[in-house]
Order: structure tokens, then C-alpha cells, then sequence
């Protein structure tokens, strides 16, 4: 700024006040200038500058009045103030420009001698800065006071409408049917709700202890870690059911969830607790568990809690190493039951499993009751076998004082069955199997003993008793199942039928085939309704193909063995006739097989029911033909109208050259055969050459494995449709 | 309270710096507490010329203002209000058209209730503590019901607010919202920090600086700025910076470069 008053009032036009007001003007502009910057205004730079002008004029006014009075420049700095000029910077700026102008600006000139102007433009200063101070102050700390009230307030409300939210939560959080604690990260509970205070019987049993206090026998130890992993930040919650101790010591079980506690950001600061009382669904869980595993009659552990501890001691990951088994069948108790009554036969159970419990010394061993009058005792991790046979001994020790009921002496015997060894690949049913066939050892050696069981006595007792007794359940289980072998046409090679042969698919042995049990039916009488099984599913079968393959050439038959015991049932025949009626089969579609030897010296009686059988249309085929020492001339009255060849005709042709003797022997036989109008089947084909050989002899049908296995009923299906193409 | 439980959450924690209160701070104001004001030095070390884009932030928010009084708009929706300390937007609307109405949102409790009380005797005045992130709390605040006609033409005002907003809260979807609320004719005015000039490095400090108070600051290009205008007109000069929507008078030398660091717009809705 370099315009002096000199050339401020040297435009000689205006008039006193004129130039007075235009040197006010500039120092209002100077001043503006200097401080505008630095205000916090939210006015224009015009604006401000109007803001100004009355404020210097007090300044003036001030400056040359005649008696100086520098008070109302208190104004001025309380104006500025006003104006928001309340940066720390604005002062020395508003103060600045009035020392270095306003005396050069608004000086009444020679009326005041210029230190006078001095002193007075300092004083004035001194009197804007205290304005501008005390306003300052003011203003700060009215601005704070209702700052304050403010964040007050909003904190009050803020609280308010935290009190209303905490009280719908705490209604919640009270009135909750599940239980609900909370406690620190160390542990500490601070707060639980009434319904986890009701379950643990008791506020004061659970506030201010620590969540780590509660152990319970029942628990296992593995859960006491994951609480340790919640607290390190590994986990973020779990749930368990777990063991507490209530108030009167009696067991809480809890469903119990535990999360962590958050607030916005930062670290978990409480963990909750969620539990459930599951106290009551537990023992009843327990009690219905109790029951699906225990015997009602005796209270011993039953079949299904037997095999799951056998199960476990078994399985090869395991903690069980070895173990040993005694399986106990009581001798003479079916007399009892027969002659003094089941009520009899209960009580003696009773008293029986009792000294078996008795007959326990560790907590290792285990007694149940799987049958009628079957026990077992399982001893995980006996310490050898003497330990075994010792338990054994007791047991047989026990039974030996005889049971006294209602005044009468009772004498039970046990025998006892024992398997010991190491735990590997054998399965419970194996194990079980194995003792039972060795306690039947025991049995036939005279009962009341044990035997030991080992591998070899086990497979010769397998046909004899494992078998045989296993034969009714296996039917009704429908253990059994049949096979079918193709019987082509040698002369074109064509499907005619098939032969049924009955399979037993044993749950421990696997497949067995008809040699092996047979026998063992015939003897204790099965066959007869093993027999009718079969012929009722093959008819069945048979019927199947042929709905399956109408008018393709002659309808398959099937061939279906018939054991000489059959033949002397009295039901036979009508059993026969009842499978074709129910069935459907036309009769000349069934052949059934009888043996050679079943036929031999069988009188006209014996023979009847085979006869009216062939009267029905069934073919009747002489089995195993050539193996037993036929009447030839027999074959000329017997209802037969196929004979089979048994396979130790065929073997000499197996090759070329076949053997010339037996070319000659099939021969004849077939000529004799045709002669009576009997065809001719022959068995065990199994080469190429067997089948040109017999063929070019004139047999009729064959079999074997040269044509097909016997297989499954869909095997003939394919092999006709394969024939048919 | 004293039945409180000790792990219920508190309501307000004064321990953290609040915008409003630093920007209170920013305009040479009192109302901020030495949490606030510590704030305010590290951004004012980083950029000592924010104090200048507050300063035409306000100026550039009364000119829009009187904008709207000039089109005939008696209605004001200023959202993110902060602490009313002077030249507010009630203070230029009524001035310049008596009688018309203000309604204030804001999400600080303390800004609210500073509020209320300098808006106790104001009949044609109001504030609700809402959130800009929940569009729909605001227009159906029962305040706004009682202030605002939607059915006529309003000033939205959002002053130095949406910076506030990342690009994760959809800023776009929260202001298409609420225009869709507003009737044909209304105006919108957005504020906004920008990077512009020389001073990259003390933006950055200046956003480090809010990254310490609960609502972090974002800088936007004018072009970023106009996809929020979506549905509006841009009014002359479009978006540009503070100083130079429709001044008072020419800008001169002496303003300071500072306040080109916030950008301008005002949108007018068909």
C-alpha cells in the first residue's frame, strides 16, 4: 500500500466527509483483506467487508475524539469475534492493520499531535484485543457448555433407549425356558437366568463360581480341553452334553452350547452358555436303552448288548487284544420246562443267571443271556487261557449245587464252550459259531465240562450240528436259492430246458452246494419241505420262461431232483399236482429226477405215487443212470421216460480218440433206451469232443459245462435268446 | 444404570473422534472435545488448507441455497447436517424466504442433540437421527412426514457427506432412492472431496487422519461424482470445484487454492 493521505485526500472535488468516508473505505479494504482469510465466515468477501466498516468507524470515532475514551474498541474486538474472525492468526492480523493504518487513515490530523496518535492507536489495540479475548472466551465456553448438554443428552437418550432395549432383553433373557449363564474369559460366572438357576438347584449353586469348578465324574475329560481351545481363539464355540453336579449333589445333564462374546470390534470379552435340561430324555433314553439291551426275565445283558461288546472287542482298531469266550447251554433244562412248566423253567432261568453274575471277578468280564437257556460270558483281555478256563470252572462249579424251588431240588448241568485267542480277522458271528459248535462237543462228551474250541474239531462238527440245526431257520430265512443248467438238444444245439439245483447261500460258509446238505436234510427229515420250496420255485421258473418266450419251438421244461425220501412222503403226489395247478405249468414241461438207487427194489406200492405222478404228464427221469447195478429189464416197467447218464460214461470221451469200450457201452445203452422209448440225457459235458462223441451216438440231451455253469434263471435267458439268433 | 449388566454395549462413546465435531473444529468452533481436536491437528498437519474448503463448502451451500429460494423452493432436506454452528442452511433459507421449512438428518447423537436444542424455538425446523446408509429411515422419519411435502419440489442438500460413503455402501443406489422420492422440480447439491493439485501425499494424510474417526473420508474425480446425478439435470457450471459454483463475485487470486479440493454440483429433477 502505498497511497498516503497525502494522495487519499488529494482529489480536492470532495468534501471533508467525503474524504473521511473513502479513507475509512481503504482501511476497511486493508483490513479485510488481512483478515478475511483467516475468518471462518460464511460470508462474502463484499459482505464482510460491510461487516467491517461500522466497526472502524467506532475505531475512528474513538481515535479522534476530544476526550479519548479507548472502551468502546472493547466492541470492535467482540464484533470481530462475532464475525467467527476466531482463528488465533485473526488477532495479530485485526491488531496489525490498525497499528500500521488506522492512524495513517482515520487521524483527525493537526488537532492531534501524532505520539498523542500513537498512545491513543496502541491503547486501542489494547482495548480490541481484550474484546476480542473476553468474546472469545464467551464463546468458547458457551460453545462447550451446550456442547456438553448436548453429548449429554444424546448420551441420556442414548441410555434410554438402551434401558428399554436391555428390558425387552432381559424379559427374554429371564423368561427363556432354556438356560442361559455368562462368564468371563476366566471363567467367572456374572450372570445366569432364572430357568439355568432352576436346573442347577439353586442361584447361589452356580453365581460368582467358576465355569472350570464344575467336573463330573461322568464327563469325559476330552470336553475340559475344549474350553481351552474357546478361550485361545481355536474354536469358536461348541456343543456338548455334558454332566453337572446340582445343588443336592444329585446329576444335571445338560445340552450345553457355548459361543464367544464380542462387542463390535475387539476381543471376546464373555462366553455364553446355552443349556438345555436333558436330564429326564437321558434316563429315559437310558431306561429304553437299558431295556433294548437286557434280558426282562433275568436282568443279564442281552443278545443285541452281547454282540455289540463282542463287536467292539473285536474290531482290529480297537483298544482289545485278546479275548476269551465261554458259550454255556444248560443240559437237562428243556426236561425241566417240559415237566414242571415254564413258570419252573423262568424261576431256574432267574437263579441260574444269578450265580452266573456271581461267577464274575472283574469288571471285564461280561455275562448275557442270548437264548433260551443259552449264556455267554465275554472276557476281554484275559491273561491267558487258564484265566479262561478258570471262569468256565466256576461257572460249572456254580450250577453244580442243584436250585431249590418250591421244596424240590433241581439239577442243571452246563456245558461250555470256549474260544480264546488273539482279536484279528474273525468276525462275532465266528467266534460265536466256533464256541457253539465246541460247547456241542462238550455236549456229546457227556455234558457238564468244557471243552476248548480249535479249528480242525470245529470243521468236523460244522456238517454234523451247525448245519443240520440251521437248516429249518435257513429256509424260512430264505438262505436258499436256485441255480439252473442249461439241457440242450445235441442234435441242433438248442436251449430244451434246464435243470434246478438248489444252493444254500450260508451267512458264515458261503455258497454250499447240494452234497453238502443233502444228506444232512435227509436224515432229520427237512428235505421234504426243502424239497417242495424247490419244486414250487423252478415250476414257477419254468412258467416265467415260457410267458417270457410264447410259441418259440417247444416251451423250456425244467428238471427237478427228487430225494427217495420225497418219494415216500404221502403227500407227494398231491404236493405235485397242487405246485402244476398253482403254477400254471403244463405238466409236460416238469421232469423230476429220481436216483437209480431210489428205485431199486421198489415194490408196485412204492412205486404207486411215481406212477400216478407220470400219469399226470410229468416225466419221470432215472438219475445217475449206470452207477448202481439196474435191472435192465426193470426199465421196461418203471414210469420213466428219460434216463441221464451219469458222467462216467462221458469221461473216456473227453479227447480224440475216445475210449473204445465206453463208445460201445453208451452205445448200446442208448439203443436199448431208444428201443423203450426212452430218451436219453447225458451229464457232465465238458468238451467239444465229448459232445461230437455223443451226438453222433444218438443221445439225445445234454448237460455240463461244455454247454453252460448252472447260474441264475436269466442266464438260461440269454443263453436261449443267444440259441434263438 | 447401575443395573446394568456390565457387558451391555455403551450408547455413545465420546473417546472416538466425531466428523461433525472435527469439521465444527475445522470452522474455528468450540463444539468438539480434545479427541475431536487431536483429530483435526494430525489432518490439518498433513493439509493445513482444510479450514478453507469448510469455508467453501459453507459458502458454496448458501449460494445453492439461495439457488433453490430463487426457483421457489420452500423445502429442505439437509442430510449430515453435523453441528449447527452458523450459516446454516435454516439461517439462509428463512432469511432469504421466511417460512420455509428444514429438516436435518444426522447419525452423530451429539450432533442431533446440539441440534435440537438450537432448534428448540424453531417451529419450521427439525432434526432426525438417521443414517444416509438407510435412505428409506430417513423419508419415512415421522419428522420429515410431519416437515416435508414429497408431493412438492424440495432441496436435497448433501454437503460434505457422501465422501463419507465407500463405493461398498452403493452410494449411488442410497441417492437413487431417495430422488425417486422427490417430485419433479426439486434440486439436489452435492459436496465432495476430490484429489485435485499438488498434493496427492497430503490428501493421503488427510484420509489416514479420518481413517481414526468412525466415518473414513473418500476422495472422488468430478466424473466419478456423475453417475450420482443420475436422473437430475446438472445445472451450469455442472461439477466443479467449490469456489467457482456460481460465485458472488469473479474468484480471485487471493482465495485460496485449498478450496479446490471439493467439488460442486447442483442437479435439477425433470
Amino acid at each position: 500500500m502505498t497511497a498516503g493521505p497525502a494522495a487519499a485526500d488529494g482529489g480536492g472535488d470532495h468534501g471533508p466527509d467525503h474524504d473521511a468516508y473513502s479513507n475509512l473505505r481503504r482501511f476497511v479494504t486493508i483490513w479485510c483483506r488481512a483478515i478475511y482469510s483467516v475468518t471462518a465466515t460464511s460470508m462474502t468477501r463484499g459482505e464482510f467487508e460491510a461487516h467491517l466498516i461500522p466497526q472502524a468507524a467506532v475505531l475512528r470515532e474513538a481515535l479522534r475524539a476530544e476526550r479519548f475514551d479507548p472502551r468502546p474498541a472493547v466492541g470492535v474486538g467482540a464484533a470481530l469475534v462475532d464475525a467467527h474472525c476466531t482463528d488465533p492468526e485473526a488477532l495479530p492480523s485485526i491488531l496489525g492493520v490498525i497499528d500500521a493504518y488506522l492512524v495513517l487513515y482515520c487521524s483527525p490530523g493537526d488537532d492531534l499531535p501524532a505520539d498523542q496518535a500513537r498512545i491513543r492507536c496502541s491503547r486501542l489495540q489494547h482495548a480490541v484485543a481484550v474484546g476480542f479475548s473476553q468474546a472469545l472466551r464467551e464463546r468458547t465456553l458457551a460453545e462447550q457448555e451446550s456442547l456438553s448438554r448436548a453429548a449429554l443428552g444424546a448420551q441420556a437418550e442414548a441410555e434410554r433407549a438402551l434401558a428399554a432395549s436391555e428390558a425387552k432383553f432381559r424379559a427374554v433373557f429371564e423368561g427363556a425356558a432354556v438356560g442361559i449363564g455368562i462368564a468371563d474369559m476366566d471363567g467367572n460366572v456374572v450372570e445366569i437366568n432364572q430357568a439355568a438357576a432352576r436346573m442347577f438347584g439353586g442361584e447361589a449353586h452356580i453365581r460368582r463360581r467358576n465355569v472350570r469348578d464344575w467336573v463330573h465324574p461322568e464327563n469325559d475329560p476330552a470336553i475340559r480341553g475344549l474350553n481351552g481351545e474357546l478361550m485361545r481363539g481355536e474354536r469358536d464355540g461348541y456343543h456338548i452334553e455334558k454332566a453337572y453336579m446340582r445343588a443336592d449333589g444329585s446329576v444335571l445333564w445338560a445340552n450345553l452350547q457355548v459361543t464367544l462374546l464380542a462387542e463390535a470390534a475387539g476381543p471376546p470379552q464373555y462366553q455364553l452358555a446355552l443349556l438345555e435340561d436333558i436330564t429326564e430324555r437321558r434316563g429315559l433314553l437310558q431306561r429304553l436303552r437299558h431295556q433294548a439291551t437286557h434280558d426282562a426275565l433275568t436282568g443279564l445283558p442281552n443278545r443285541a448288548l452281547f454282540f455289540e461288546r463282542l463287536d467292539q472287542a473285536l474290531d482290529p482298531d480297537g483298544t482289545v487284544t485278546r479275548i476269551g469266550l465261554c458259550y454255556l447251554d444248560l443240559d437237562g433244562f428243556k426236561t425241566v420246562n417240559d415237566s414242571l412248566g415254564h413258570a419252573v423253567g423262568d424261576r431256574l432261568l432267574v437263579d441260574v443267571a444269578e450265580r452266573l453274575r456271581e461267577c464274575l471277578t472283574s469288571p471285564d468280564q461280561l455275562v448275557a443271556r442270548i437264548g433260551g437257556d443259552e449264556f455267554v460270558a465275554l472276557y476281554t483281555d484275559p491273561p491267558g487261557l487258564t484265566a479262561v478256563t478258570d471262569l468256565a470252572t466256576r461257572i460249572l462249579d456254580a450250577l453244580a449245587r442243584p436250585v431249590t424251588l418250591d421244596g424240590r431240588d433241581l439239577r442243571v448241568h452246563g456245558s461250555i464252550g470256549i474260544v480264546y485267542g488273539p482279536v484279528g480277522s474273525r468276525g462275532a458271528a465266528d467266534v460265536l459259531r466256533s464256541a457253539d459248535i465246541t460247547m456241542y462237543r462238550a455236549k456229546e462228551l457227556g455234558g457238564n465240562r468244557y471243552e476248548v474250541a480249535d479249528p480242525d474239531a470245529d470243521a468236523r462238527a460244522i456238517t454234523r450240528h451247525g448245519l443240520t440245526n440251521r437248516l429249518p431257520e435257513a429256509l424260512e430265512r430264505g438262505e436258499f436259492f436256485v441255480e439252473y443248467q442249461p439241457l440242450i438238444g445235441l442234435e441242433n444245439g438248442a436251449v430244451l430246458g434246464a435243470e434246478a439245483l438248489v444252493r444254500w447261500g450260508h451267512p458264515v460258509h458261503g455258497v454250499l452246494g447240494p452234497d453238502q446238505f443233502i444228506p444232512l436234510a435227509e436224515s432229520t427229515g427237512q428235505i421234504v419241505p426243502l424239497g417242495r420250496w424247490v419244486l414250487e420255485q423252478a415250476a414257477r421258473q419254468a412258467r416265467t420262461w415260457q410267458s417270457e418266450h410264447p410259441g418259440a419251438g417247444r416251451p423250456p421244461r425244467v428238471n427237478v431232483n427228487l430225494s427217495p425220501i420225497q418219494l415216500h412222503h404221502r403227500d407227494l403226489v398231491a404236493e405235485v399236482a397242487g405246485v402244476l395247478d398253482e403254477t400254471g405249468l403244463p405238466p409236460g414241461s416238469l421232469c423230476l429226477e429220481v436216483t437209480e438207487s431210489a428205485l431199486i427194489g421198489a415194490d408196485e406200492d412204492a412205486l404207486k405215487p411215481l406212477r400216478r405222478i407220470a400219469d399226470l404228464g410229468v416225466a419221470i427221469a432215472l438219475d445217475d443212470f449206470g452207477t448202481g447195478y439196474s435191472n435192465l429189464s426193470s426199465l421196461r416197467w418203471l414210469p420213466v421216460s428219460v434216463l441221464k447218464l451219469d458222467r462216467a460214461f462221458t469221461r473216456g470221451m473227453r479227447r480224440h480218440p475216445a475210449d473204445p469200450v465206453d463208445l460201445k457201452i453208451v452205445e448200446g445203452i442208448v439203443s436199448l433206451a431208444h428201443s423203450l422209448d426212452l430218451t436219453v440225457t447225458v451229464e457232465g459235458v465238458e468238451t467239444r469232443a465229448q459232445a461230437e462223441h455223443l451226438r453222433a451216438l444218438g443221445c439225445d440231451h445234454g448237460q455240463g459245462w461244455y454247454y453252460a455253469r448252472p447260474g441264475p434263471p436269466e442266464a438260461l435267458h440269454r443263453l436261449s435268446l443267444a440259441d434263438a439268433g | 444404570m447401575t443395573d446394568r449388566p456390565s457387558w451391555a454395549p455403551q450408547g455413545i462413546d465420546l473417546t472416538v473422534p466425531s466428523v461433525s465435531r472435527v469439521y465444527d473444529y475445522f470452522l474455528g468452533g468450540s463444539h468438539n472435545f480434545e479427541v475431536d481436536r487431536e483429530a483435526a491437528r494430525v489432518a490439518l498437519k498433513a493439509f493445513p488448507g482444510i479450514p478453507k474448503i469448510g469455508q467453501a463448502n459453507r459458502a458454496v451451500m448458501r449460494r445453492a441455497v439461495q439457488f433453490a429460494v430463487d426457483r421457489g423452493i420452500r423445502q429442505f432436506l439437509d442430510i449430515g447436517s453435523g453441528i449447527p454452528t452458523f450459516g446454516n442452511v435454516h439461517e439462509v433459507a428463512q432469511a432469504a424466504a421466511p417460512g420455509a421449512r428444514v429438516m436435518y438428518v444426522d447419525n452423530d447423537p451429539v450432533a442431533v442433540a446440539h441440534s435440537k436444542a438450537v432448534l428448540a424455538d424453531n417451529p419450521d425446523a427439525a432434526i432426525a437421527a438417521a443414517d444416509l446408509r438407510d435412505p428409506r429411515s430417513i423419508l419415512e422419519h415421522p419428522e420429515t412426514r410431519r416437515l416435508l411435502d414429497l408431493d412438492q419440489p424440495i432441496a436435497l442438500m448433501l454437503v460434505a457427506v457422501v465422501h463419507f460413503l465407500p463405493d461398498a455402501d452403493r452410494p449411488a443406489e442410497i441417492i437413487a432412492t431417495l430422488r425417486d422420492a422427490l417430485a419433479p422440480g426439486s434440486v439436489m447439491v452435492i459436496t465432495h472431496a476430490t484429489l485435485l493439485g499438488p498434493t496427492p501425499q497430503a490428501q493421503r494424510g488427510v484420509q489416514e487422519a479420518y481413517q481414526r474417526t468412525t466415518t473414513p473420508l473418500l476422495m472422488r474425480t468430478a466424473a466419478e461424482l456423475e453417475p450420482f446425478f443420475d436422473g437430475f439435470d446438472l445445472v451450469e457450471p455442472g461439477i466443479v470445484p467449490l469456489p467457482h459454483w456460481r460465485p458472488d463475485s469473479p474468484v480471485t487470486e487471493d482465495d485460496d487454492t485449498a478450496a479446490l479440493h471439493g467439488l460442486a454440483g447442483v442437479g435439477l429433477k425433470a
